[in-house]
């Protein structure tokens, strides 16, 4: 019942967009367009919670697709989870859609991709097949390139889409190769047979790795994260919440169903890979962000951090139940879901709050914002909610699903293997390490925008965003600190999931009192978000009440400290740059070579000193430059192959074809 | 659990390790000296500790030796020896202080997971001592490969051989003889070490082994 | 009702907590300056100072926004109540199972959050230089502290400091390694977090070498009393947790009689006095660093941390 629901919801989002197609052309349809599509994602997401909390699994196959097919559907319990995050994210995004997509000089441009795009996230994750999973995928890839490019005159946003292309066709390359080798030469390409037969050991270890490379690429991790720091910052900045905080959630789903679901029993070293690529991603990825001056690509680059640590969860559930430890394999899965649910929310939140600055002022600089805590005040404190929670600081929602990390971290000396018993504390450091640079990167992201004095003349002049996207904002800044002192429920909630893929639950939360975490034992760890709340609002308050009687209440206005050198201009505050510049020295000499040079004029020279930094991207340079310089070699030489006679063509295709006839023939 | 012994010996085992590190992290000759003096009388407490415990007298000796030697004379001579030479300064480390501290992590992690996999059967202090002591050699050599001064690499030599007295020591049943004359091999090794300083620093007016290599036309 | 006794007694270690740690600070004035053979000041005088700020007005910078306001109550009571969870003189208090170690230190990582946010507010170099600094030390010493919360769970099994402490007044407990690691580190990243020298000097007043001092250099009047008492608390807050992890005997529990009570409650005092006055010799003993040589200082907290947790982690498999 509910599956026919969901499925009627993404019928009618394609309507939409072809709608949008038809129509958008003659008329202003913006509002029309993203009320219909935030309608039918809350209704979607009301459907996946009821799902959800239902514990409900239900299957259909449609005749369509391939004939002796048909298209499979089915929502269980790891789909509902998910639809529920997408469809939450889409309805955010679409509401949000309504004030800000009226900025937008070409809505025809973005309406019908933006509803295919909703459609084609939720048919990802409710498709039961290997074919219909990769169309929808495909769609998915599609419709996001083309919200990448809506704004295709700026020459950075063609250079990030065709990166994106290549990359996201690169990922559903491997993910074809590991559905192929799943289905086996029988071609069994529904889930239901996928899961009987488990490939041989050496196959399966190639279609996990083919998994990770294919999700991995659109999930962000490194080192395929190189056009996620182009493409999500390029599209409007509501589809780069959808983008940042929901697709990537679409990739996290697709690697569990492969290699949770689908593959048969793991080898230990697959999770020691994972973990690898997961505290890279998380440190790399917040290393970048902090060296970004643009607003929505510190942004992005944090995706991959966050992506890492979603990740690092994964990679220590895979470890612990190839070893048998249940108990603990539940808690980092529910960790890593935990993770993946937050950071649904903060991202989008923060993304969305960068549209606003974006709107506000028309810059995506940090060094041409300031002050903007005076003149949009509500969002500050929304963009605030969202820094704090993504900084991993109690009592926001980020925390939360990091101390649950944490605590499976702790678990994990009983492991046996050598690799893990080392890597693993090494993981954690990498961890805490990343979790802490994350702190000074959103200190700086909120400091720099929002505080101190207008950095231009457009910062100074912003005025507060429309109501729809306010509304948004606060309503996911509220969600990310509800969800952060009752964490419990949500816990719960994903009991039934890690039942699914471990056959286990983590003990029932609700029932504690106060509404406490204990993921094992109370003698071995509890948090309890509430309490630490309302001490910490009750000890504020009685200090600000007692400061208040006792205490003088007397302000007065004074301008600030100058050390008795006034200088009016708000270019001698600290930069974005300049706030970096120590973590730089620290971790940036070594990671990415970072080189400073001063230019320092001769005595007489009336030119300005200047201090340059040349960052370069590592991995760029290691992985992808010579790459993309072979296949400008290779092109070169094939050029030659363009001038040919229409017989050396002829002969060409004639050879191909007797080789491939000899291949065949002599293939045992 | 295990009784004092057990503990006292590891935490001194343990402390050798530390001071291995801390040798790593200083880059200031004179601290240098007074954290080696620290890492031989740590090693003179560790010996004295297993002689106590195993109830081998001759270890006594062993341990008088490596305060004498280690703990005495040879930092104070090598501190005259920095004085005469007048290089008190900074030494230059060849790769950043913290990259060698992960790498000595690595090394130290590399040596437990060996040491603990190859003794399976043996008796666990012996065991976590064997890994202790092939944590301090490890240190030791990186300290000679990633420091360019050849004070400090003396240094690191030294605390090498540190190590080995440490694995002696635990292996029980090591003669007092190849003991002498290892504190002997070493002593030697010190005033070759010695002479060809003041060789080095005669001829090439520094203590930078780079400059040799520039002389042998290796470098530019 | 005994839930009642159980509130009154936190209550009561939350308010000793807050009227001792201006004290503290006191006895570490007064040693340093015995040290340097000047006569110092009386050990009252935090108390003086804080009281003379509470009485002056504020002077607040001409743009400072609500956030700058807010700022020294959130830093304030989140410091409080980071140093009153820690069992002080006795375990198993009522509200000591709300936040385990991790959460104590993100609690503090959170008072740090709005301060180097405040810092940056007014919009002038120093505060930005002071935010900047900070972060950077944090983000090092953020990781140390989480390395040695690893050691002493894995050893303890437990991530609670009550549970912790107690296990440590255990007699399986031996002398291991690992803990002389963290005891070293922690020692460190407390130096580093309370900015003492040789990281940060808290009594310099010249602004290119400060830096908890540049975050604050526009607050004034009760704003900075607040902000002052907060770092003293945080100064508590370091030596009690070095108490109950390392030194923990003579802590009482909740239910034990009145006379383990005090007994506690003169354990912790003496152990503190001899903390503090092991730092002040520490303090006048050694000379402030660079600040880029602290990222090597606060790398070596790290690493021996990080090299506790191995250690640990390793041995577990024997």
């Amino acid at each position: 019942m509910l599956l026919v629901l969901l499925l009627w919801c993404v019928l009618a989002l394609l309507v939409t967009a072809v709608v949008a197609v038809g129509v958008g052309q003659r008329w202003n349809i913006t509002i029309p367009v993203y009320g219909a599509a935030g309608l039918l994602s809350a209704f979607g997401c009301a459907a996946a919670v009821a799902a959800l909390l239902t514990n409900q699994s239900a299957a259909l196959q449609l005749p369509l697709g391939l004939p002796w097919i048909g298209a499979h559907f089915r929502v269980d319990i790891l789909s509902a989870l998910f639809l529920a995050i997408v469809n939450l994210g889409g309805a955010g995004a679409s509401l949000y859609g309504m004030g800000y997509g009226r900025h937008e000089t070409f809505p025809s441009r973005i309406l019908p991709f933006f509803c295919a795009f909703l459609a084609a996230m939720n048919l990802v994750v409710l498709s039961d097949d290997a074919f219909t999973f990769l169309l929808s995928w495909e769609l998915m890839s599609l419709a996001s390139w083309a919200l990448v490019m809506a704004h295709h005159r700026d020459s950075e946003n063609v250079r990030a889409g065709f990166v994106y292309i290549v990359m996201a066709s690169f990922g559903t390359f491997a993910l074809l190769l590991a559905f192929g080798l799943l289905a086996g030469p029988d071609g069994q390409y529904g889930f239901d047979a996928i899961r009987l037969h488990h490939p041989a050991a050496p196959l399966a270890a190639l279609v996990f790795l083919l998994a990770l490379v294919g999700a991995g690429s659109k999930a962000g991790l490194v080192p395929l994260h190189v056009w996620l720091p182009l493409a999500h910052p390029a599209a409007p900045s509501h589809v780069s919440a959808l983008m940042s905080g929901v697709m990537t959630k679409v990739a996290v789903y697709a690697f569990i169903r492969i290699v949770f679901d689908l593959l048969g029993p793991p080898a230990w070293w697959w999770g020691m890979i994972v973990l690898a690529t997961g505290v890279a991603s998380a440190l790399m990825g917040v290393l970048y962000g902090l060296f970004q001056t643009d607003i929505k690509r510190v942004l992005a680059y944090s995706t991959i951090e966050n992506v890492g640590i979603i990740f690092i969860g994964l990679g220590l559930a895979l470890a612990f139940h190839t070893d048998h430890f249940e108990t603990a394999a539940i808690l980092a899965l529910t960790a890593a879901l935990f993770h993946a649910i937050n950071h649904s929310l903060f991202k989008s939140l923060l993304f969305l709050c960068s549209g606003a600055v974006l709107g506000a002022t028309g810059e995506r600089n940090l060094e041409h914002l300031g002050g903007l805590i005076h003149r949009m005040p509500l969002t500050a404190l929304g963009c605030l909610g969202g820094c704090l929670a993504i900084s991993g600081l109690p009592p926001f929602n980020g925390f939360a699903s990091e101390w649950l990390t944490f605590q499976a971290i702790l678990l994990s000396p009983e492991l046996p293997q050598w690799g893990l018993k080392l890597g693993v504390p090494a993981v954690g450091a990498l961890l805490a390490l990343s979790v802490a640079l994350a702190a000074a990167c959103f200190v700086r992201l909120f400091g720099i925008a929002f505080l101190g004095r207008a950095r231009s003349s457009n910062a100074a002049a912003a005025r507060e965003t429309d109501k729809f996207s306010l509304s948004v904002i606060l309503g996911y800044a509220v969600l990310c600190l509800l969800v952060g002192v009752l964490p419990g429920l949500v816990i719960d909630a994903l009991g039934p999931v890690s039942q699914l893929l471990f056959h286990g639950r983590m003990p029932d939360q609700a029932t504690l009192p106060w509404l406490s975490l204990v993921p094992i034992t109370p003698a071995r760890s509890s948090y309890n978000g509430l309490l630490l709340l309302l001490f910490v609002v009750g000890a504020a308050s009685v200090t600000a009440l007692a400061v208040g009687l006792a205490a003088s209440r007397a302000i007065r206005r004074a301008p600030a400290w100058d050390c008795g050198f006034p200088d009016a201009s708000a270019l001698t505050q600290y930069t974005a740059g300049s706030f970096s510049q120590p973590i730089r020295r620290v971790f940036g000499s070594v990671l990415f070579r970072a080189r400073e040079e001063i230019d320092m004029p001769a005595p007489g020279d009336s030119r300005p000193a200047r201090m340059i930094v040349r960052l370069h991207d590592v991995i760029w340079d290691t992985c992808y430059a010579p790459l993309s310089g072979a296949v400008a070699f290779l092109a070169d030489r094939l050029n030659a192959l363009q001038f040919l006679t229409i017989r050396r063509y002829l002969s060409l295709v004639f050879a191909t074809l007797v080789v491939l006839l000899l291949v065949v023939a002599t293939w045992s | 659990m295990h009784g004092l012994g057990f503990d006292v010996a590891h935490l001194l085992a343990g402390s050798l390790v530390l001071a291995s590190f801390m040798l790593l992290y200083q880059d200031r000759l004179y601290a240098l000296l007074n954290v080696f003096a620290l890492h031989a009388v740590v090693l003179a407490l560790s010996v004295a500790w297993q002689a106590h415990i195993q109830g081998a007298p001759h270890l006594y000796v062993t341990a008088a030796i490596a305060l004498g030697f280690k703990g005495i004379i040879i930092p104070v001579a090598l501190h005259r020896m920095i004085v005469r030479l007048n290089i008190h300064r900074e030494v230059e480390a060849a790769t950043g202080i913290g990259l060698t501290m992960l790498a000595g992590i690595a090394l130290v992690g590399l040596s437990m997971a060996v040491m603990l996999k190859v003794t399976p059967h043996a008796d666990l202090v012996a065991r976590e001592d064997l890994a202790f002591a092939l944590s301090v050699l490890l240190l030791g050599l990186l300290m000679m490969v990633s420091r360019r001064n050849a004070v400090s690499q003396v240094i690191g030599f030294m605390s090498l051989e540190n190590g080995l007295v440490l694995a002696a020591t635990g292996a029980k049943g090591m003669p007092l003889v190849v003991e002498i004359s290892v504190a002997f091999s070493v002593l030697i090794a010190f005033i070759v070490i010695g002479i060809f300083l003041f060789r080095i620093r005669e001829r090439f007016d520094t203590v930078d082994v780079g400059a040799m290599d520039t002389f042998r036309g290796e470098r530019p | 009702m005994e839930l009642i006794g159980d509130i009154a007694l936190q209550g009561v270690a939350m308010f000793a907590t807050l009227a001792m740690a201006p004290l503290l600070t006191g006895i570490v004035r007064k040693a340093k300056a015995r040290l340097l053979r000047r006569a110092g000041p009386p050990l009252v005088q935090p108390y003086r100072d804080l009281w003379r700020l509470f009485q002056k007005d504020v002077v607040l910078a001409e743009n400072a926004s609500w956030l700058f306001r807010a700022t020294p109550y959130l830093v304030f009571a989140i410091t409080w109540v980071a140093a009153s969870l820690v069992p002080t003189f006795a375990v198993g208090l009522q509200f000591n199972w709300t936040a385990d170690l991790i959460t104590i230190v993100a609690l503090l990582g959170a008072a740090r959050f709005f301060l180097a946010l405040a810092g940056m507010d007014v919009g002038t170099s120093f505060g930005g230089i002071g935010s900047s600094r900070e972060m950077m030390i944090a983000s090092l010493a953020e990781p140390a502290m989480m390395m040695i919360v690893f050691s002493l769970a894995l050893l303890a099994g437990s991530t609670q400091l009550s549970t912790m402490a107690q296990y440590m007044l255990s007699p399986n407990v031996g002398l291991r390694v690992t803990l002389g690691l963290s005891l070293i580190s922690l020692m460190m990243v407390g130096i580093a977090e309370n900015a003492r020298i040789p990281v940060d000097n808290p009594a310099t007043h010249l602004e290119l070498t400060m830096v908890h001092e540049a975050m604050l250099l526009e607050y004034s009047g009760r704003h900075l009393a607040l902000l002052e008492l907060a770092a003293f608390l945080k100064l508590l807050f370091y030596f009690s947790l070095i108490a109950c992890l390392f030194v923990p005997w003579g802590l009482a529990s909740t239910n034990g009689t009145w006379t383990a009570l005090a007994v506690g409650l003169i354990a912790y005092i003496a152990k503190i006095v001899v903390g503090v006055c092991i730092l002040a010799l520490f303090e006048t003993a050694i000379a402030k660093m660079r600040v880029f040589r602290v990222p090597t200082f606060l790398g070596a907290a790290l690493m021996l941390g990080f090299l506790g947790a191995l250690l640990l982690f390793v041995s577990r498999g024997l």
